[in-house]
């Protein structure tokens, strides 16, 4: 089953004209990804080929795309500049997943379009600034390598797209249900909390690997989250422990300001929830190996 | 980035927000002249203050009442060239003197849990607003603001009402906590602090200090925002790699690192620090993120700007490639290698894994450089950076 994201997903591309999102849809396509199309409002009308004959139509809108495809995710490629309009043109269209893979977009901007969504319902964000998120041999939308594993059933939830490719790696033999890179900015449209809820309530999913880094107090509300609802098994895993404070590392989020955003902060605050926490990521990922052979047992 | 005091004054300045004379100086004499324009208006009176980004400056002595323009220039001369919490000061702004009835405090931040912002306020300005939120949290107000609707009448009503405001007082302050919005969204910011917003005796609210932090994403629509980034601050190195559009942070370690992407990179940090304690200490030296798909060229630049800090001893090459190809991370590497020819004596420990892998890896093997380690796990290879770093 899986979250957020299933063998059902049909999925639109934003922006799947230009460079990457040219590179991307084919990446998507070859994992099995249903695309039904893309959006363009220059080449409305138009179809683009992909490998093996498969050609994607363009349409001028999201609500366009939707109405003739019958869409429930959007994987937005827009350059930073303009993926606000691009997201409140796809809230507006009612999609119900919007996965924005765009770095470098500006706070406000993210500020505004999540507001929006939140305001008008309907729509879940996933980023921006994110790989986006795999359900192993279902569906792929956004960056995540299809390659590295296969389904299975741990989650895993990550700021960070490298982490995810690695941690991915390490339990390949395991598998996953899904894994969700839901990125490392200040604010964005999926947290921790929320996919930690929809992976508790996943049938198909045992256990649970948290990826976080230094910066706001996320971890720590995710830790607390756990330590209330979450029944099943979470491993975690914290980046950043020799980061000096108020340099930024990388991710516009990833800052640690005086005594707060600390990755020993972070770890305290989630083992006190129960949940254990690697060292390294080949540790945690030990960690998780014990977890599903136990409860394979 | 953060913003100078002066800089946040004249940002305040041009959207209309109640500031105070104010020159910046960067020697006494230059402080002396500010001092004899600026202080005409408060009989004489100015406040020659430390331009650092860190707080506290006031305890360590950095911010200092002149009664004269010899006193203006005798404060410059004691404050410029003074260490504050490891900030060296080269800036001082000579600000004119007032005469202070109350202190307050206001701030409007990104609140990353709700993912609105956040307007703080109180009637208890001038203190540390984190020492006032621990010891006095009721003193505090905090009203949560809409990105999309801001701080409109209603908004603004609310948040004075919540500080405990009323009357004269509140009227006079709305209109200015209204500007600092208009700050806050205009210019991108994700930070306008001001602490203390003071009460004259004559009945004005003016804002005395300002902490201002703008979001270097938005860059794209503020092209004046460029000019107000402190190049002389920056360490060299970091400079260099901006201008490569790399993303590097200098540390202090002796190991060099390149990865690819920002939260694997943070992790080879940690990785090589928990290595390193085996080997005398050894720590990271930098903290470099080669991003997404990089080609060998970015690779090749990134190995430069690293080797070419004389505190690094060994180089930690650490990627796994999502869109990045191993191959062309391997090309990068063999071709810098050649350029800096038998120069170059420092090891490098090269640990790749994940698209097109077993290419990048050929690629190594067969050039089998005398100073190119290939191991197949982060672990080890951090603990054989840190080993050879502690050889050299």
């Amino acid at each position: 089953m899986a979250i957020f994201l299933t063998a059902d997903s049909k999925v639109i591309v934003q922006g799947m004209t230009g460079s990457e999102g040219m590179k991307h849809t084919q990446r998507m396509l070859r994992s099995g990804t249903a695309i039904v199309g893309g959006v363009n409002p220059r080449k409305a009308g138009t179809a683009v080929e992909f490998e093996g004959g498969v050609s994607v139509p363009v349409f001028g809108t999201v609500a366009e795309a939707m109405e003739a495809t019958g869409a429930d995710v959007s994987v937005a490629f827009v350059p930073a500049a303009f993926t606000k309009a691009a997201a409140v043109e796809a809230i507006d269209a009612g999609i119900p997943l919007l996965v924005v893979i765009t770095e470098g977009v500006a706070v406000k901007d993210t500020a505004e379009f999540y507001n929006y969504a939140a305001e008008k319902g309907g729509t879940r964000i996933i980023g921006p600034n994110c790989p986006g998120l795999i359900s192993p041999g279902a569906s792929n939308a956004g960056i995540i390598p299809a390659d590295i594993s296969g389904g299975g059933r741990i989650g895993l939830v990550s700021k960070s797209g490298t982490l995810t490719y690695q941690m991915m790696y390490e339990l390949r033999d395991f598998g996953f249900s899904s894994a969700v890179g839901i990125g490392g900015d200040p604010i964005i449209g999926t947290t921790h909390i929320d996919c930690l809820e929809a992976f508790e309530n996943d049938p198909e999913t045992d256990a649970i690997v948290m990826i976080g880094e230094i910066g706001g107090d996320a971890e720590e509300r995710a830790a607390a989250y756990i330590k209330e609802h979450v029944t099943k098994p979470v491993v975690g895993y914290v980046a950043g422990f020799t980061a000096p404070e108020g340099k930024t590392m990388g991710h516009a989020g990833a800052i640690v300001s005086g005594s707060s955003g600390t990755a020993q902060a972070k770890k305290e605050a989630l083992e006190a929830a129960g949940v254990k926490v690697g060292r390294t990521p080949s540790e945690t990922a030990h960690l998780m190996r014990e977890i599903m052979e136990s409860l394979a047992g | 980035m953060d913003l100078f005091e002066y800089q946040a004054r004249d940002m305040f300045e041009k959207h209309g927000v109640p500031v105070l004379a104010g020159a910046v100086a960067t020697t006494p004499e230059e402080a002396r002249e500010a001092a004899e324009r600026i202080g005409t208006a408060s009989g004489g009176v100015t406040v020659v203050k430390a331009q650092v980004k860190t707080g506290g400056r006031g305890k360590a002595g950095g911010v200092k009442v002149a009664k004269s323009t010899d006193e203006a220039e005798e404060h410059a001369r004691a404050i410029l060239g003074m260490d504050i919490k490891g900030h060296t000061v080269h800036r001082v702004m000579i600000a004119q003197g007032a005469r202070i009835a109350e202190e307050y405090y206001f701030s409007i931040l990104l609140d990353r849990a709700n993912r609105t912002y956040l307007a703080m306020c109180s009637k208890e300005g001038g203190m540390e607003i984190e020492q006032l939120a621990v010891e006095r949290p009721e003193a505090l107000a905090r009203v949560a603001v809409d990105p999309n609707v801001g701080i409109d009448d209603a908004k603004v009503r609310e948040i004075v009402e919540a500080a405990g405001f009323a009357g004269d007082t509140a009227a006079r302050i709305e209109p200015v906590l209204k500007t600092l919005w208009t700050v806050y969204r205009e210019e991108d910011a994700t930070l306008v602090e001001v602490n203390p917003l003071v009460r004259t005796e004559d009945g004005d609210i003016v804002a005395l200090d300002g902490k201002v932090t703008l979001d270097a994403n938005a860059g794209f629509r503020h092209p004046d925002h460029e000019a107000l980034e402190d190049t002389a601050e920056t360490d060299p190195l970091e400079a260099a790699a901006k201008e490569k559009d790399l993303n590097y942070v200098k540390l202090d370690g002796s190991v060099g690192i390149i990865g690819n992407g920002a939260g694997l990179v943070m992790s080879t940090l940690d990785v090589v620090a928990y290595a390193g304690e085996e080997f005398g200490g050894q720590k990271p030296a930098n903290f470099l993120d080669i991003g997404g798909g990089a080609s060998a060229e970015v690779m090749a630049n990134g190995l430069h700007i690293i080797l070419s800090d004389p505190q690094v001893k060994s180089v930690f090459v650490n990627v796994f490639g999502g869109i990045t190809a191993c191959d062309a991370v391997a090309n990068g590497i063999v071709g810098a290698l050649d350029a800096l020819g038998d120069e170059e004596d420092r090891a490098l420990v090269v640990r790749l894994d994940g698209n097109n892998v077993e290419e990048g890896r050929r690629i190594l093997a067969e050039r089998n450089h005398p100073r190119v380690t290939i191991e197949d796990t982060m672990d080890g290879a951090a603990r054989r950076a840190a080993e050879l770093a502690s050889q050299n």
